[in-house]
């Protein structure tokens, strides 16, 4: 059996330590007013509209409202609801009236607001494009959802592609458009941008078409292409007046965050003192890896590196997270316990501790691997239908119309999130700490991992 | 194994009595006062007020309630460009039928109470109880796909001490632990919102998690003492356990008694809907997956046992009544 050094321990508590700085008080840099940011702190957590208010938006249709139908709303509904789960933003409300065609949303501030403008906010989420293919005279050839079904990102003849799915009213509009414009540009706007501009190779009559970018593009480019153009196909133009903006106050307010930051001090020095006092030694480790395993969570949240959107994080998401530190000494209570256990068999320091991890790791595991299920089937039953876990998922829910709700979303994000994390702090760190600190000699005492004092 | 162990197999009935208990407590309440489904489940209607000046929501939202003796929740939202007029919104459950009256009531009182805001009336809008029907079937065929997913997962990694058997019986335990948590909101009169889902779902991580240390120790105890009787074998392999289940039962139960006190401290009484249904589903799903579980499996064996004991018995009758040959050739 491999032995384990002693300078494991530091290095492990050092990386907890500087993971925990990170992910609490973030790095950046000031150059003037402007704030370069490196690492994204706890401070940089969107916080839900029951912290810090939001904005109301009321989308109504550019169009003679006549024409719209039922399945039309729910379609713009739909678009609207993508935009913010792609934006990260699960916490949100909203509604549709069907009687005056109008889309009414509710979502909260962007992290670090301080312009605390509406109309700003409302723009960043870019929902209300209207999609158009244009030619190289301005012409429209096919415009929105009626001619464009969705895009995807895709990888074909060497080259990054957009899939573009038509409709078989599109198709007939994009063949006469391809037909009439070989060796020419046929551009992509979202309202009166330009967001692509292939060139026309020759005419295409298919439900399907590539736009394939160009030779420096990356993944993440057809991706983001894809993406606009799905956010983009709404039935038809939308746009919230200025007059229909409105700022949500905060339900609960910023002292309610301040309640549960205190709340969740007391738990995790209460769950703390408790495995001290039982386990001694292996409580302080499992102390340290509590921490570093919320340390993780709120990384995990505030999505830690500035190009990445923070998760919503709401008063009951906050409760949930403290709740996640009580279960999640559980792999450390298991292994501690079996320690003992093995410490009472009359075994000695490292002959227990390596019998303890072993015997507990299947039942830490299989506790593991059942939340994952459910963190899996909730992300993809409850997320964004582009993604990875909803197609998984699609032949269940096709039985169901498809609904986003932000808020059982990002719980199953954090479950998972929970999961992962408890396996790297709680089992992995752990397992390295108490074996590379029962290397020194004044460790070596039986009493100090639970076991009788008289032992040799 | 000279340690004392505790009879969890003997006393099964026990434990199911108090759960029926329990659950009968519940449905009496319920039945007596009703379930109080949030507007997301049940639909119902969303008023908005305009008005000037300042109003207390936590004060006007109590004032409305008495009024109108229903749960509602109020939201404030100010118009930007820093105009005169506010908006308040007033969500509750209730039927269309009621909509009109319980306006008017809540009109009146919002206009006498605060006079000199110039409360008005907006508009009303009828949220419909169609599209909460459908989201909350969704949210009820998820959980169900998530504890099927994860108890066929039960069964596949616990099949040498029987797969199926293990399986139903986790999966026994996790429905009163659900069932227990639904009836600390009935019997609390708490409104059953979208918290609610996540306390269910965390349940259903936790219990499973709970039975599956008990099972992995049957398991394990099952190689060790494979000539034991079963009863035995789960009753030592709970009581091993048990310490183990106790204490997280304790750092579990504190963290979120912790989040139940400071915010009751504080006046943050919307968690409610979370903690105490919370609280209440772990303690049982601690306690079923020792006191149902383990000891419903050893009764699912045994039960098992003597059906299939019968069998061969009324085979090998019939056997011996055919022919002696077969029956030597199966063996």
């Amino acid at each position: 059996m491999k032995k384990s050094r002693k300078s494991t321990f530091f290095i492990v508590l050092a990386l907890i330590i500087g993971l925990t700085f990170c992910a609490f008080f973030g790095i950046d840099d000031y150059y003037g007013d402007k704030r370069l940011l490196y690492i994204k702190g706890a401070n940089d957590i969107r916080w839900g509209i029951d912290i810090q208010g939001g904005v109301e938006a009321v989308f109504t249709p550019e169009i003679e409202i006549d024409d719209i139908t039922e399945q039309d709303m729910q379609a713009a509904r739909q678009v609207i609801e993508n935009r913010l789960m792609i934006e990260n933003i699960t916490d949100y409300e909203i509604f549709v009236d069907d009687e005056n065609c109008q889309v009414i949303v509710r979502f909260p501030w962007k992290e670090g607001e301080s312009e605390f403008d509406p109309q700003k906010a409302v723009d960043s989420l870019g929902a209300t494009q209207m999609l158009t293919f244009r030619d190289s005279n301005g012409k429209v050839w096919l415009k929105g959802s009626d001619d464009i079904d969705s895009a995807e990102p895709g990888f074909v003849n060497n080259g990054h592609v957009v899939v573009l799915h038509l409709t078989n009213a599109g198709r007939a509009k994009f063949y006469e458009a391809t037909k009439a414009n070989v060796g020419k540009t046929l551009s992509i706007y979202m309202d009166d941008s330009t967001i692509s501009s292939p060139t026309v190779q020759e005419a295409i009559n298919s439900n399907e078409a590539y736009i394939t970018l160009g030779d420096g593009a990356s993944s993440d480019d057809a991706t983001y292409l894809a993406q606009q153009i799905n956010a983009g196909s709404l039935p038809f133009a939308m746009s919230a007046s200025e007059s229909s903006l409105q700022i949500v106050t905060p339900t609960l307010g910023t002292e309610a965050l301040n309640v549960m930051l205190i709340a969740g001090a007391i738990a995790l020095a209460l769950i703390c003192i408790l495995m001290i006092a039982r386990y001694r030694l292996p409580g302080i480790v499992a102390s340290i890896a509590l921490i570093g395993q919320v340390a993780g969570m709120i990384a995990a949240i505030s999505g830690f590196f500035p190009g990445v959107s923070s998760f919503t994080l709401t008063i009951p998401g906050i409760a949930g997270m403290i709740l996640s530190i009580g279960i999640g000494v559980d792999c450390n209570v298991i292994a501690s316990e079996r320690i003992m256990d093995e410490f009472k068999k009359g075994k000695t320091i490292d002959g227990a501790i390596n019998a303890g991890f072993k015997n507990s790791f299947s039942a830490i595991l299989d506790g593991n691997v059942t939340v994952i299920i459910v963190s899996i089937v909730l992300m993809g039953a409850f997320g964004s239908p582009d993604s990875l876990m909803a197609k998984l998922l699609s032949p269940f829910m096709s039985l169901f119309s498809s609904s986003i709700t932000g808020s059982i979303y990002s719980f199953g994000y954090t479950l998972l999130m929970g999961v992962v994390f408890n396996f790297l702090m709680g089992v992995i760190s752990t397992r390295l700490m108490l074996k590379s600190i029962s290397r020194f000699k004044c460790m070596r005492k039986p009493q100090f991992y639970g076991g009788a004092k008289n032992e040799k | 194994m000279k340690n004392k162990s505790f009879h969890f197999v003997k006393n099964l009935r026990i434990s199911l009595i108090v759960y029926a208990a329990i659950i009968c407590i519940a449905l009496v309440v319920g039945i007596v006062f009703g379930v109080d489904l949030d507007i997301t489940f049940k639909g119902g209607s969303r008023f908005t007020y305009t008005y000037s000046g300042e109003i207390n929501i936590q004060e006007a939202e109590k004032l409305v309630e008495d009024t109108i003796g229903k749960d509602v929740v109020l939201t404030q939202s100010s118009a930007m460009s820093g105009a005169a007029t506010q908006k308040l919104y007033i969500s509750l459950v209730n039927d269309e039928s009621l909509e009109g009256e319980i306006q008017q009531k809540i009109t009146d009182t919002l206009t006498t109470k605060y006079k000199d805001n110039s409360v008005k009336l907006g508009d009303s809008k009828t949220v419909s109880p169609t599209i909460a029907g459908s989201f909350f079937k969704k949210a009820l065929f998820a959980v169900a796909l998530a504890a099927a997913l994860v108890v066929i997962y039960v069964g596949i990694r616990f099949k040498k001490i029987g797969g199926v058997s293990a399986a139903m019986t986790a999966f026994a335990a996790l429905i009163l632990d659900i069932l227990v948590a639904f009836a600390a909101c009935v019997i609390f009169r708490l409104q059953i919102d979208s918290n609610f889902m996540a306390v269910v779902l965390t349940i259903l991580g936790y219990s499973l998690n709970d039975t599956i240390v008990i099972y992995d120790r049957i398991r394990e105890n099952k190689r060790v003492l494979s000539g034991g009787n079963l009863e035995e074998v789960v009753d030592t392999s709970i009581t091993q356990v048990m310490r183990r289940t106790i204490i997280t039962t304790v750092t579990t139960f504190m963290a979120i008694l912790t989040v139940f006190v400071v915010s009751e401290i504080c006046g943050l009484t919307t968690l409610r809907t979370f903690t105490i249904p919370m609280a209440f589903g772990i303690i049982s799903g601690s306690v079923s997956s020792m006191c149902v579980s383990g000891p419903l499996w050893v009764r699912w064996c045994n039960w098992k046992q003597k059906h299939d004991d019968a069998k061969a018995m009324s085979k090998k009758k019939s056997n011996k009544k055919s022919t002696g040959k077969k029956k030597s050739k199966k063996r």
